[in-house]
């Protein structure tokens, strides 16, 4: 039962970074590294105002605006200056691991007594006691739904619309007198505003900021992204984006799953990374990718 | 009007494959005139409308449409006044959506892509009505991907996705070169009523000389950068397929094919 909430909560959680993944992967064909950038960055700026003492959803806002901020940046090294995208993002990643330090201060920021959006008075207030086990995993889950729900509704908008075309078709972008550069930087601000986003919330759950926990978060994004839409390939009632928050839990099962077959909790990147491979050979995803960047 | 003033284009510059496409390529279209431009392949046909377009930069000379200058302005820009339908059926639309989210899409053009939904609910009979005027039933499959379509279909949208909006410029490449030719007859009536109906200035290359010779009021035939027939008004309505056949086999004597 107890591994079974832990999967539910870490896989909430990471799902909202999946459907930033799922933006810059599936709608815009866009490898962005930036995220292995982005979520720690959600998590450092998170760590600094908690124990500032500012209000955590604040936290979740300021979390998004810096990540939109990053996002945009490697827009703009992209299309400004031309860098290949999967260099773009690199470049970011990079960048932003020192960025990251500096804005936590160390490499290791605990978070002992501050209020989190898991934890506080208001939650305590209105939650019953016998649920006290579950609130984190409803909490993650409400946040993960309502991110859903958010990004649903930018997709049905004319920008929204105008992303998507994007992604599907530059030139008739260019036909409707818009400029394709800056669609694609709306659109990568908005995938790295949600992943840093779910950095931060990340952050209040574990109670602490580690300059490290950003490494492999790509690889867990596009393997919720992969999984998700390829577990609901055939049944187009279902939302690409709740496919992913889906695929998300999914993925952080079949981790649990690993370890609870007696890997070590050492192992944790080599299972990421078998299970991502395992996912791309049974789903055939990679086949379009290899051609087109061959 | 549209005018291409002393056009300069050069291919593959400084390497020994250097190749000089327009010397002083001059060309004046009028306000609502139908032009098909034919002529054999790297003729420049295309670099014509892609240097219009903005697709590719001239190493010289202006493109100016009714009197602005807009040599230097960006691709995406000029489409603003420009409505273009390409050869590929697939470039027109947005196979991932659906037909009335293309539709919807292409009715905001000139408009802001804000943070209102993108489809306009009172629209929709409006859309309905367009496509029904197509007769190929697409209006009673407003929710089906554009990509399940077929390439007819696919280009009768992208041909009333492109001209939807209050342009002045359409610009045809080769748009019934991939239809079988039941389908091409269709959708080379549909651009007639359009540009007729909306009078459109228009440019069409094509490859079929019976339509260009049918359709439009002006013809040019362009081979190796510079125009070798131009006929309009009367002098083209007499202008039958084989005299342009005979022009064209002229000149491949001349290359030696």
């Amino acid at each position: 039962m107890g591994i079974l909430i832990g999967v539910l909560e870490q896989g909430f959680i990471y799902s909202i970074m999946a459907l930033g993944v799922y933006i810059t992967y599936k709608i815009l064909d866009f490898p962005d590294l930036t995220t292995d950038g982005s979520f720690p960055s959600g998590a450092a700026v998170t760590a600094v105002l908690l124990t500032n003492g500012v209000n955590p959803l604040i936290t979740l806002v300021v979390s998004f605006a810096v990540g939109m901020i990053i996002g945009a940046l490697t827009g703009i090294i992209h299309v400004k200056f031309k860098v290949r995208d999967l260099l773009s993002g690199i470049i970011m990643m990079t960048a932003l691991y020192s960025i990251n330090l500096r804005i936590a201060g160390k490499a290791n920021v605990p978070l002992f007594s501050q209020q989190t959006v898991f934890d506080n008075s208001f939650l305590s207030a209105i939650f019953p006691q016998g649920l006290a086990t579950y609130q984190t995993a409803i909490v993650a889950f409400i946040l993960a739904v309502v991110a859903k729900l958010l990004l649903d509704a930018y997709l049905k908008t004319k920008s929204g619309f105008l992303l998507r075309a994007v992604g599907n078709n530059e030139t008739l972008v260019t036909s409707l007198a818009k400029d394709v550069g800056l669609v694609k930087i709306v659109g990568l601000a908005i995938a790295n505003g949600l992943i840093s986003l779910s950095g931060s919330i990340m952050c209040q759950q574990q109670r602490f900021f580690d300059i490290s926990m950003g490494t492999g978060t790509v690889v867990i994004g596009l393997a919720s992204v992969i999984i998700g839409t390829n577990v609901f390939k055939n049944m187009s009632f279902i939302k690409a984006t709740t496919a992913v928050i889906v695929g998300s839990v999914v993925y952080k099962g079949c981790v649990a799953l690993a370890i609870a077959a007696g890997l070590s909790a050492t192992d944790m990147k080599l299972i990421t990374a078998a299970l991502f491979l395992i996912i791309l050979i049974a789903t055939m995803d990679r086949k379009k990718k290899v051609k087109k960047n061959a | 009007m549209l005018e291409l003033k002393n056009i300069e284009k050069y291919y593959n510059v400084g390497t020994i494959n250097e190749m000089c496409l327009f010397n002083g390529f001059n060309l004046t279209v009028g306000d609502g005139d139908f032009v098909s431009v034919v002529g054999s392949n790297g003729s420049g046909k295309t670099s014509m409308l892609n240097i219009i377009c903005g697709s590719i930069h001239v190493d010289g000379g202006n493109v100016v449409i009714n009197g602005e200058d807009i040599t230097n302005k960006k691709e995406f820009l000029r489409y603003n006044d420009i409505g273009r339908v390409y050869q590929n059926p697939a470039m027109g639309t947005c196979p991932d959506m659906t037909i009335l989210e293309n539709m919807a899409i292409a009715d905001n053009k000139k408009k802001s892509y804000g943070l209102s939904m993108g489809i306009n609910k009172s629209r929709i009979n409006f859309y309905k009505e367009q496509l029904k005027s197509l007769n190929l039933g697409l209006e009673d499959k407003l929710h089906v991907k554009v990509g399940a379509l077929s390439g007819g279909q696919r280009q009768a949208m992208a041909l009333l996705m492109a001209t939807m909006t209050d342009i002045k410029f359409l610009i045809l490449d080769e748009h019934t070169a991939a239809l079988d030719p039941k389908t091409a007859d269709i959708i080379m009536e549909l651009t007639d009523k359009v540009v007729k109906e909306k009078h459109l200035t228009t440019l069409m290359v094509t490859h079929n000389l019976r339509y260009a010779v049918e359709y439009g009021n002006r013809l040019i035939m362009m081979h190796k950068g510079g125009i070798v027939i131009d006929k309009s008004g009367e002098d083209k309505k007499k202008t039958g397929v084989n005299d342009i056949l005979d022009v064209f086999n002229e000149i491949s004597i001349e290359c030696g094919n």
